[in-house]
């Protein structure tokens, strides 16, 4: 037992990095707030990253954790992008909430 | 002894065919409009004048002149149709009558549609038909002649409709267009088993063939003749013969289309719609005699089915009678002339039909002549009282109106055929001598149905001159009556071009005489009307233009066997078609003469309603197609209607409703909400994973 906590193998990066995203997915698809279900993306491009660095180590070269920086790039490109969104939206409709927005129906 | 090289006969047409640019230019422009008149007349004149100026190389050549042809056409799998022209002495009385007539037709056009919206349009039309006419009887070969063929039948079209905002015109138009839809359809078959039996449908190759197949003689073919011989020799030897008995009778159907014979003859009384000069130039003295043109100049090929020309005699015969009994029941001015038309038609049907090209092609030129002037002086009495055209309300003009009076009676005495010094009587003579010479030649039912022929063309004789006379005394004859029409084009037109105009100040209210620029056309061709008989009959000069050409029968080239009673027959015919022409004269002055006893009404009418009237009524024959072709069809297009709305529609909605139930199924999927688009992306890249994850641990 303390064999396998103390030692860390990549399955438990990746399993990490499975949990963040899934937690992530669940959150975005049950929570109606809107910055909430914002954090919950930036979660899951967590999860993301995290898999990144450990498939890095794993094969032993630099290319995931480079793509982890652009990631992080890209991530906090979109989080100024959404917060902008998000705060139009709720001058629109003086609420958070994502339900508020669904004329675009079939 | 002549003036130009034959090979510039070639751009006759195009001189009309720019002329027809002009005109039409000239509709863009309205204060030139009326240069159109001089455009055409000029551009008519020097196809004329060509004609006259080629006519003496042409006659003096001993055989067709067919020089390299002007442009290349169709050249393709054998079949050589190039833009070339075939000029012989039929090809010259053509070319000389219509380009001539054409003339006349155009200068009095110019004076009787002044004021006419439509002005430049009427001459560029006219202009077109002149190029396609031209074309007709010019050609070398079957493909221009059809070429041709459908561009008058294009002019007539745009003529007959030249009122276009006149239904009566429009649906005339469109008969005249529809019913000769019949006949060209005819031609195009003709055309293709001649083509299938001699391999080309040039003149100078299968005629020549023709003749050869017909007298055996082989001796004087070079060239293209003998290779259509050869060829024809050879698909006949494989059973072809079937296609040469069924040319002729193509051909025979397109002619009796746009000749206007039975059963083919409705269109040309209506086509009375278009503007006179139309009538008097195209339904009168060229086009419709181009039928007459074809089966003289493919004379061999009719002579090659022995059935051919006897169907000819007696449609033609049939027609001539028919055409005369209805006329002398009409009242309307044109329609009397028109009826008159189909009758004369028959004549000339009647002579080719009896091998003699000659007699047909004579009473051609004359009937050319006597009938333009007929229609162009009925225009006249048209022109003054305001489109008014029913005899029963004109009465007593000669006073009024006495160069026409003149002139309408020169017109009738040729028609009627009064003895020695009208065109009429020599040419009629001639076709009714050559029928009863054929019933003589002949034997059994042939010779009966000559026989029959000439006796129905007699009695037709008798008729014409009743019919003629009774217009024209009911017209200029007894107390001095008539009634204005209802016309507007003309005399509109007139107050607003000639508004300083004394002599035409009182125009809307009063008959008046045309003036020369009218007149003077008119005067040509009364001259014509009279002397082209004595200048052409007792002369033999059509039958010498004739002879030595293809459209001379081979069996009066060879076989003698008429002559021996020919003289005989010729000399009684004179005697009796004077008799008859003096006995409907006779007739009719005593019923419709300056001391009839009816006034504003038939008294054969009075006599006998009932045949009055059915003539009247043209015998129904109107009514009797609407019955049996064009009901049906339309019964036809109903149901077809029904099929499409039915069956047709219904298939095609149908197929229309499965990708709008598709999208109805899928609908659903587009909620709005973020959430659900959210779970379905979730989902799908899960399904992605699961797929991927269990397709690379399977094996």
């Amino acid at each position: 037992m303390d064999q396998m906590i103390s030692s860390l193998t990549f399955s438990h990066y990746f399993l990490t990095g499975a949990v963040l995203f899934v937690l992530g997915m669940i959150g975005f698809i049950t929570r109606r707030n809107m910055i909430v279900m914002f954090l919950c993306t930036e979660m899951m491009f967590q999860g993301v990253v995290v898999t990144l660095a450990a498939a890095a180590a794993m094969h032993g070269n630099v290319t995931g954790q480079t793509f982890i920086i652009f990631v992080l790039t890209i991530a906090a490109a979109e989080a100024a992008l959404a917060l902008g969104l998000v705060i139009l939206l709720f001058r629109r409709r003086q609420t958070l909430d994502a339900g508020a927005w669904s004329e675009l129906r079939g | 002894m002549s003036l130009f090289d034959p090979q510039i006969a070639a751009y006759i047409p195009w001189v009309s065919g720019l002329s027809a640019v002009v005109c039409g230019l000239l509709c863009l422009y309205p204060q030139f409009a009326k240069l159109a008149a001089g455009v055409c007349a000029s551009a008519v004149g020097v196809g004329f004048v060509i004609a006259l100026g080629i006519w003496g190389n042409v006659t003096h050549a001993g055989a067709a002149v067919n020089p390299e042809p002007l442009m290349r056409w169709i050249e393709v799998a054998g079949l050589e149709a190039n833009y070339g022209v075939y000029l012989d002495g039929l090809t010259m009385i053509m070319l000389s009558v219509v380009t001539g007539i054409g003339m006349l037709v155009v200068i009095y056009a110019a004076g009787y549609m002044r004021g006419d919206p439509g002005y430049a349009r009427f001459f560029a039309a006219v202009s077109i038909f002149i190029f396609a006419m031209t074309t007709v009887v010019m050609a070398d070969n079957l493909v221009l002649l059809f070429l041709g063929w459908e561009g008058v039948g294009l002019a007539s079209y745009l003529l007959i409709g030249h009122e276009y905002h006149r239904p009566a015109a429009v649906n005339a138009a469109k008969k005249a267009f529809i019913v000769n839809r019949i006949g060209d359809f005819g031609v195009l078959l003709g055309m293709f088993c001649i083509f299938d039996v001699f391999g080309t449908v040039r003149f100078e190759g299968f005629l020549p063939a023709a003749s050869a197949l017909l007298t055996g003689d082989v001796s004087g073919l070079v060239g293209e003749g003998l290779a259509a011989y050869e060829q024809a020799t050879a698909v006949l030897a494989g059973g072809g013969e079937w296609l040469l008995l069924a040319a002729p009778f193509g051909l025979m159907v397109g002619a009796f289309g746009k000749s206007a014979q039975l059963p083919l003859f409705v269109w040309l009384p209506d086509a009375m719609e278009g503007p006179t000069p139309v009538s008097a130039l195209i339904h009168a003295a060229t086009m419709v005699t181009s039928g007459v043109y074809v089966i003289a100049r493919t004379m061999p090929l009719f002579e090659l089915s022995p059935y051919a020309l006897p169907t000819v005699a007696v449609i033609a015969g049939a027609t001539a009678i028919l055409g005369a009994s209805i006329a002398l029941a009409q009242y309307d001015l044109k329609r009397v002339f028109a009826y008159s038309t189909v009758s004369q038609l028959g004549y000339m049907f009647m002579g080719v039909a009896a091998l003699s090209s000659t007699a047909g092609v004579f009473h051609l030129v004359s009937h050319a002549f006597f009938k333009a002037l007929l229609f162009l002086t009925a225009g006249s009495v048209m022109h003054a009282l305001a489109g008014q055209l029913d005899i029963r309300k004109i009465s007593g003009l000669r006073h009024k109106m006495p160069v026409t009076f003149v002139l309408m009676g020169i017109g009738c005495a040729a028609l009627a055929g009064l003895p020695v010094l009208t065109a009429g009587f020599w040419s009629k003579d001639l076709v009714l001598a050559t029928t009863f010479d054929r019933a003589i030649a002949t034997e059994g039912g042939t010779a009966f149905i000559y026989l029959m022929v000439g006796i129905v063309g007699v009695v037709t004789a008798f008729v014409t001159g009743y019919y003629c006379f009774r217009v024209w005394f009911r017209v200029f004859f007894g107390e001095e009556r008539y009634a204005m029409g209802d016309h507007p084009t003309h005399h509109d037109g007139h107050e607003g071009d000639h508004g300083h105009d004394d002599e035409h100040g009182h125009h809307a209210n009063e008959p008046h005489e045309m003036d020369w620029g009218m007149n003077g056309p008119l005067v040509v061709l009364a001259i014509g009307s009279v002397f082209a008989g004595l200048l052409l009959g007792p002369t033999h000069a059509v039958e010498h233009l004739i002879d030595g050409t293809s459209a001379e029968a081979n069996a009066l080239r060879v076989g003698d066997d008429a002559t021996k009673y020919e003289k005989w027959v010729h000399n009684l015919m004179y005697g009796v078609s004077a008799v008859v022409a003096f006995a409907s004269l006779a007739l009719a002055f005593v019923l419709h003469g300056p001391w009839r006893k009816v006034e504003g009404d038939d008294p054969v009418r009075l006599r006998a309603p009932k045949v009055f009237g059915a003539l009247n009524s043209k015998l129904w024959i109107d009514e009797v197609y609407g019955a049996v072709v064009v009901y049906p069809v339309r019964v036809m297009g109903s149901v077809f209607y029904v099929v499409d709305a039915v069956i047709v529609d219904t298939v095609v909605r149908g197929l229309g409703v499965v990708p709008r139930l598709l999208g109805e199924g899928a609908r659903p999927a587009q909620s709005g909400r973020l959430h659900g688009y959210g779970l379905g992306m979730a989902l799908g890249v899960a399904a992605v994973v699961a797929a991927t994850f269990y397709a690379m641990n399977r094996g």
